[in-house]
């Protein structure tokens, strides 16, 4: 009725992938968490589709997880950047080469 | 081809677009709302896909909640560090991720069962919170105890420690220094020092009397 499996699977690799790629190549803290979340976007994505796939709802009950995990791990992660931006005055993991200061 | 199929294109394209734009940006306030673009369209996605309740909560934590939460943060930066043009590490990345995209194409085309059509199925949200509270209810919990750990991590690092800012930890520094010892809160060592120079003083007053 809607599209095959296989397409919503490649539209959810597409995603990850860009994720990845913002993930490792963005040298600025905040770009890397947008990364992050742009995967676990992707994997949502893919437990959507599976759960329509095999009329089953555990898949959308592990959407809802992965929602809540994103939301810790971004508070987390963005307090880390401001705790560290106010240490160093920099959001380049480069330039965190001290472990004390 | 029906109207659910042209609808999962569109939103596909505006997913991929929006994402793309996105990740390539210098300047993550434009990333944080092509970004929000991206999410809406992942929720327009989960309500075409038969998940009302998770296209509400996506509009409401991801590109409400999460991406207000960037920006006020990109906020909190005076003088916001950009990057410089391109980045040398752009093309091993691109390479990565062309490698891991090309093993994922691979591995959808070759099973069996991606080609198999969706049908069209819907999820109340009486049922689902039925099914999510019968079967997962101590997931539930543990995600909440989750929520809550990172609450008490973040109430720990955002707070200033003695008067915060890294002038009030250079003026704290020669004081643990002159005293010698290893006793690192910073409270009872201003106490020390607060209580010497009143002993100072009143040393003073003693003489002049």
């Amino acid at each position: 009725m809607i599209v095959p499996l296989g397409h919503v699977f490649l539209l959810a690799g597409l995603i990850f992938s860009m994720g990845l790629v913002c993930l490792v190549a963005h040298r600025n803290l905040i770009m890397t968490l947008i990364g992050v979340e742009v995967m676990m976007n992707a994997a949502a994505i893919a437990f959507v589709a599976a759960a329509l796939r095999w009329q089953l709802m555990e898949g959308q009950v592990f959407v809802l997880f992965i929602l809540a995990v994103a939301a810790a791990e971004v508070s987390v992660g963005l307090a880390l950047v401001v705790s560290v931006y106010r240490r160093t005055g920099s959001i380049d993991p480069d330039r965190y080469n001290i472990l004390k200061w | 081809m029906t109207l659910y199929t042209v609808i999962f294109y569109l939103l596909a394209i505006v997913i991929l677009t929006a994402t793309g734009l996105a990740i390539t940006r210098r300047q993550p306030v434009h990333a944080v709302l092509y970004l929000i673009v991206a999410f809406l369209g992942t929720a327009a996605l989960f309500f075409l896909l038969g998940a009302p309740l998770l296209a509400a909560f996506v509009a409401i934590v991801y590109a409400g909640a999460i991406m207000v939460l960037f920006l006020f943060v990109i906020m909190m930066f005076q003088r916001f560090p950009l990057e410089p043009g391109l980045l040398p590490q752009w093309g091993p990345a691109a390479l990565l991720g062309v490698v891991f995209l090309a093993v994922a194409v691979a591995m959808v085309s070759k099973d069996p069962g991606s080609g198999i059509v969706l049908q069209g199925a819907v999820v109340q949200p009486r049922d689902f919170g039925h099914f999510l509270f019968d079967r997962y209810w101590l997931a539930v919990e543990i995600v909440s105890i989750l929520l809550l750990v990172s609450l008490v991590a973040i109430i720990q690092l955002g707070k200033r420690r003695g008067a915060g800012d890294d002038e009030a930890e250079r003026r704290v520094n020669p004081v643990r220094n002159s005293s010698g010892a290893l006793n690192p809160a910073g409270i009872v060592l201003k106490s020390n020092s607060a209580a010497e120079q009143r002993s100072i003083i009143s040393n003073e007053v003693k003489e002049g009397q």
